[in-house]
């Protein structure tokens, strides 16, 4: 009995493995990959899907197996046998979760440094005044932030696929009930769409003017809350030309499932076009009669 | 080791004169652990009814793109009820005060609670909580903040329904806590004469690490609580940015409450499918101590995950990481007691009915939902799907596929010592049948809604997810027809079912060798000393029978 149980073991072990693998790589669950994110997010939810495919099929294809194999039959009164435990098979279903689960811990921060999560930019600890010595970047973001917002002296920082590189484009994010309002502070556009270039780093500098919203794009695997009080710093690089959905993915009150908006990412001479297009006149007091497209609802 | 109860040597006072007989006392302020218990169930099952009929609203709602079924507001009242009604009133009060009351005193050879009436306090605090909660529908308007109640939103929206959410948990936490420190108490101290703790059934295990989380978390959430109200009625600025407060310290703190709670409502469902499994399946539980040590390892790793509902909120990155390792580990002791219970089936003689399969449906739905919450740990997982149906889809295969099922299946197991009748097995396989399909169907398919951009508590969404949302509100209406045969079988069962005796399962742990449903103070004579509750297949040991007294 025992070296056929072992090879059956074995083969059905290869063959939950290969079949993990297969609907990882073969089922896809997830929207266009639109943002230098997506793909290295995209890899991990590979390896994830895997992973729980094989724990779940092996578990509850167990389960049933005894349940069938070991059901009782019709007028038997007796009791299984006592077993009240076993140290090796304890030890080994200990150690290899304890093994699977660090392996998906260490896989999950490398994934998280590739996306730039762990980048000193956003070290929401770095204060204005330090910022300014360390990284020119953050120093100037931290004083958009700061002056935007009425001096708050913190950045809270979301991912950064970037990490060091100057961004080429900075855009000023606020989020209201219920909507997200875009303020292009080169050119002075005030926009509903938030339009970018492709394969260029965007800079987000988001505040909340009431209650805590987020913003996400799932086509970018990006998300982070705005809070008010917080001045949030987010950036990406959009990979993929297309009219993207921004969705307020934090309860923000009765309309919060309407708060939606679009991200417009287009080639960088379009992009030019429509900066061009929409600025408003060179007059510094001409509020009213810039706004380029109307809000989205 | 103290113990502090000897058993009566004379045959034990009937009853307090005080106390109403017959049906009466379960409406009545009785101190009678099985009473409170039962008093726990029925209350519970109200208002899962209630909590039931929210969801079935929002998923109405959601059958189509559009906010048309309700208004806006109250969509987001009816949310936050369905989430308070089904955690502050369902499953924390079941699956801890019905199925702890009934059973502790039992399993540890006691004749009721450490404190009986302290443990009648804590249940009667209940319906006027749950009364005053639903009320605030009826006076201005209900909370809208969500279950969260996250500042500044719950500081904006209509503060008479806030501040009558905030009175209604607190009294509901209070009761948790009596109920907790009742557990504790009776659990080390009530023990009776020659019980070791290392031979008490392993749901007093369960009961005692989740006692433990209540009150260590639950005043922190009490005291949020209290800040909380205080920027609403007295216009502080604890939480409030505007007037220089930080929004983020009240999630660290409702989440150092709420993270714990979902141990609160899952750890005693894991101690009554250690109770359910080696009965139906004739063998011992595997692996006792280990057993033991995962449910202690879980109450640990339980209090430091807290952050991990706050990956999006601006986190620094050492936090982040920190917070998903702790969250990553708490998979390996639930993976113990997930190996274990199946090796406690792996030859055994395994009867198939009610109690059992809905116990191996919480296996299935518990260990998907584990899967999914590995993933969620995830920071670069979590950025995404954070917030999402794919978050609603995860809890619920959680604390509907494994709370729920396990307090089901605990119904049908314990339901001829509650009743003395057994229930009917037909109309019980029905009930499983359809909950397993409707909630599958109701909520494997908001997974892949998160995913790809649904954010969950909306009442309107992109077109392009009707269908799925539909098949999602399909389950929905299945697993509200599946609590007609339950219904119609507890009522029927009751008056006719047939006669169940003192033990129709042949159990070996102690609420079965008394009779069905049992005296007060539990035993006519001595407490039986059971010292091998899941001696199945061994030889009769002397000391499972009805022992004499020490």
């Amino acid at each position: 009995m025992p070296i056929p149980a072992a090879i059956l073991t074995l083969g059905l072990s290869v063959v939950l493995v290969l079949v993990g693998l297969w609907v990882g790589q073969n089922v896809n669950m997830l929207p266009i990959d639109a943002s230098a994110n997506a793909p290295v997010y995209d890899e991990l939810f590979q390896v994830l899907f895997s992973i729980g495919t094989s724990l779940l099929l092996g578990i509850v294809g167990l389960l049933i197996y005894s349940l069938v194999r070991y059901r009782r039959v019709a007028g038997d009164t007796g009791d299984g046998l006592p077993i009240e435990g076993n140290l090796p098979l304890e030890i080994f279903w200990t150690a290899v979760p304890a093994i699977v689960v660090l392996f998906i811990g260490i896989y999950s921060y490398d994934i998280y440094e590739r996306m730039g999560g762990m980048a000193p930019l956003n070290d929401h600890s770095v204060h204005v005044m330090q910022a300014s010595a360390d990284s020119s970047i953050a120093a100037g973001m931290a004083m958009e932030a700061s002056q935007g917002s009425g001096g708050p002296a913190r950045i809270w920082g979301g991912i950064s696929p970037t990490g060091s590189g100057a961004a080429a484009v900075n855009v000023d994010v606020t989020a209201m009930q219920f909507a997200f309002i875009f303020r292009y502070p080169e050119s002075g556009i005030i926009s509903g769409e938030l339009h970018v270039p492709v394969g260029q780093t965007v800079a987000l500098n988001m505040e909340a003017k009431d209650v805590i919203h987020a913003f996400w794009v799932p086509q970018f695997r990006l998300k982070q809350d705005v809070i008010p009080g917080q001045p949030t710093l987010l950036s990406f690089t959009a990979t993929k030309e297309g009219r993207y959905p921004i969705i307020c993915a934090e309860l923000c009150g009765p309309y919060h499932g309407g708060m939606r908006s679009t991200v417009v990412v287009e080639d960088p001479e379009t992009y030019s076009t429509w900066v061009t297009k929409n600025s408003p006149a060179p007059l510094p007091v001409s509020v009213s009669s810039a706004p380029s497209a109307p809000l989205q609802s | 080791m103290t113990l502090t109860l000897s058993p009566p040597t004379a045959t034990p006072e009937p009853q307090a004169p005080l106390q109403p007989q017959g049906w009466l006392r379960y409406f009545s302020f009785s101190v009678d652990h099985k009473v409170i218990g039962l008093q726990y169930l029925v209350c519970g099952f109200i208002f899962y009814f209630i909590g039931g009929a929210l969801a079935g609203m929002i998923r109405t709602e959601l059958w189509t793109p559009l906010s048309d079924f309700m208004p806006r507001e109250t969509y987001n009242e009816v949310l936050t009820m369905h989430g308070t009604v089904m955690i502050f009133l369902w499953i924390v009060p079941v699956v801890n005060g019905a199925f702890g009351n009934y059973l502790i005193p039992f399993y540890v050879g006691a004749r009721d609670m450490a404190f009986p009436r302290l443990n009648a306090v804590a249940f009667w605090l209940i319906p006027p909580a749950g009364l005053l909660l639903i009320s605030s529908y009826f006076i201005g308007s209900a909370s809208q903040s969500g279950w969260t109640a996250y500042p500044p939103l719950s500081l904006t929206t209509p503060a008479t329904g806030q501040v009558i959410w905030i009175l209604s948990v607190l009294l509901l936490g209070g009761s948790s806590i009596f109920g907790g420190i009742n557990f504790i108490a009776t659990i080390l101290k009530l023990r009776r004469p020659g019980l070791k703790l290392l031979q008490l059934p392993m749901f007093c295990w369960a009961l005692l690490g989740t006692s433990i989380l209540v009150v260590l978390s639950t005043p922190v959430l009490a005291g949020t609580l209290v800040l909380l109200s205080f920027d609403i009625i007295a216009h502080t600025g604890f939480f409030n940015p505007a007037l220089g407060g930080n929004a983020v310290v009240y999630q660290h703190l409702f989440w150092f409450y709420s993270h714990p709670a979902v141990y609160i409502m899952v750890l005693p469902a894991f101690g009554l499918v250690s109770e359910i499994l080696p009965v139906h399946a004739r063998k011992p539980l595997f692996g006792y101590i280990t057993m033991v040590y995962s449910i202690l390892a879980i109450v640990v790793l339980g209090l430091v995950v807290w952050a991990h509902h706050m990956f999006t909120s601006g986190t620094p990155p050492w936090m982040r990481l920190f917070f998903t390792i702790a969250t990553s580990l708490i998979a390996v002791p639930t993976g113990i007691k997930f190996f274990n219970w199946l090796a406690t089936l792996w030859g055994g003689k395994i009867a198939l009915n009610t109690a059992m399969l809905f116990s191996c449906g919480f296996i299935v739905n518990f260990v998907f939902g584990g899967i999914t919450g590995v993933a969620l740990a995830q920071v670069p997982f979590d950025i995404h799907v954070h917030d999402t149906y794919f978050v609603v889809a995860h809890f619920h295969y959680i604390v509907y596929g494994g709370t729920v099922f396990v307090i089901f299946g605990s119904v049908y197991h314990w339901y001829p010592k509650f009743t003395g009748r057994m229930a009917n097995e037909t109309l019980g396989r029905l009930h499983f049948v359809l909950t397993f399909i409707g909630f599958n169907l109701c909520f494997a398919p908001q997974h892949w809604l998160g995913l790809n951009g649904m954010p969950r508590r909306v009442a309107e969404y992109d077109p392009q997810f009707t269908f799925i949302n539909q098949l999602s509100s399909v389950g929905a209406l299945l697993m509200a027809i599946s609590t007609l045969p339950f219904l119609i079988n507890m009522v029927y069962s009751a008056f006719a079912g047939e006669k169940a005796g003192d033990n129709p399962w042949r159990a070996l742990t102690p609420e079965w060798l008394t009779s069905s449903p049992p005296p007060v103070e539990n035993w006519k004579g001595p407490a039986p000393l059971v010292t091998h509750p899941y001696g199945y297949g061994e030889a009769p040991k002397p000391q499972t029978a009805v022992a004499s007294s020490t």
